[in-house]
């Protein structure tokens, strides 16, 4: 009778903790999200530019301003075509620098693809390996980060295209 | 004696091939068993290995240098948990938030085997 009592506490013991630990599964975001970037130091890119072919330092060319976008994009990637009209809306911004990342592209693809929506970069970088995106922790295009350049931290990252939404954000980010 | 000195060169030769091709193998299966523990982010349900993503096809690519330069298989988890989080890993570690993950089929086998081993006590008691 007592084994059977201590057998039927332990059953329900047992039945409580499956539960508890299934709600604590279902209650997790199984999805991907980039709230462990926000507040990192960015890393310091160097990489070869697309127009000069210099190697260049991401740091030394975003010094003097307060923000920094960094956005990764590619000739081969649709969505890119449809936020660039945004990008050039933020390029008259005058509390930041875009610095354009080029991911896994053709020199000349990526030139022609500047010249044919306009350039709203102000210094375009080659990671002609995808090495640079996996060190700023991207993993496709197009990607955006905010970057904070008196502290050097990432204050925002979108995935994927910007859009209206996304450019009022980071109109009033950069404007605050 | 020439054809000493011939089959010297050779075998020299056939050895450097043999320990390239060697160290090739094992540097692409370190690859490989990297790879299979790493999540790809853009295209969920498939590890890093099996996906052909241009993002996936960097991480391998990024994985092969590491290794080259001499990284530990935990160094480049380590990296990779440091830019994606723990998310990139398919194998959750042991911590504060995965606890119950790993001890509860530990405690459902351990509380399993008593009452096989109880029942099957007072069965042969029954018996006897």
């Amino acid at each position: 009778m007592k084994f059977k009592k201590l057998n039927l506490v332990l059953i329900l013991l047992i039945t409580i903790l499956v539960f508890f630990a299934l709600y604590l599964g279902m209650k997790k975001q199984n999805l991907y999200t980039t709230d462990h970037i926000v507040n990192k130091k960015m890393p310091n890119l160097i990489s070869t530019e697309l127009f000069t072919g210099e190697e260049t330092n991401l740091s030394e060319l975003v010094a003097k301003e307060k923000f920094t976008i960094l956005n990764i994009w590619a000739s081969w990637c649709a969505p890119c075509r449809s936020e660039h009209k945004h990008l050039i809306t933020l390029s008259s911004n005058n509390n930041s620098k875009i610095v354009g990342l080029n991911y896994k592209d053709k020199i000349e693809n990526a030139k022609s693809f500047i010249s044919e929506l306009g350039n709203p970069y102000d210094h375009i970088l080659l990671d002609k390996k995808g090495f640079i995106s996996i060190d700023i922790g991207a993993y496709g295009v197009p990607e955006t980060y905010v970057i904070d350049n008196t502290n050097n931290k990432i204050i925002k990252k979108y995935l994927g295209p910007i859009d209206e939404f996304i450019l009022e954000e980071i109109i009033n980010i950069l404007n605050s | 004696m020439k054809k000493i000195f011939t089959l010297i060169t050779f075998s020299f030769l056939l050895l450097i091939l043999i320990n390239n091709s060697v160290l090739a193998d094992n540097k692409i299966s370190k690859v490989d068993s990297i790879s299979k523990n790493l999540r790809c982010l853009i295209c969920q349900g498939q590890s890093v290995y099996d996906s052909q993503s241009e993002f996936a096809i960097s991480v391998k690519d990024l994985i092969k240098k590491k290794i080259e330069e001499g990284n530990s298989d935990n160094d480049i988890y380590e990296y990779l948990k440091n830019k994606y989080g723990d998310w990139i890993m398919y194998e959750p570690e042991l911590d504060k938030k995965t606890l119950l993950l790993w001890i509860l089929p530990l405690i459902l086998f351990v509380f399993g085997g008593l009452l096989i081993f109880k029942k099957a006590f007072i069965n042969y008691n029954k018996n006897v």
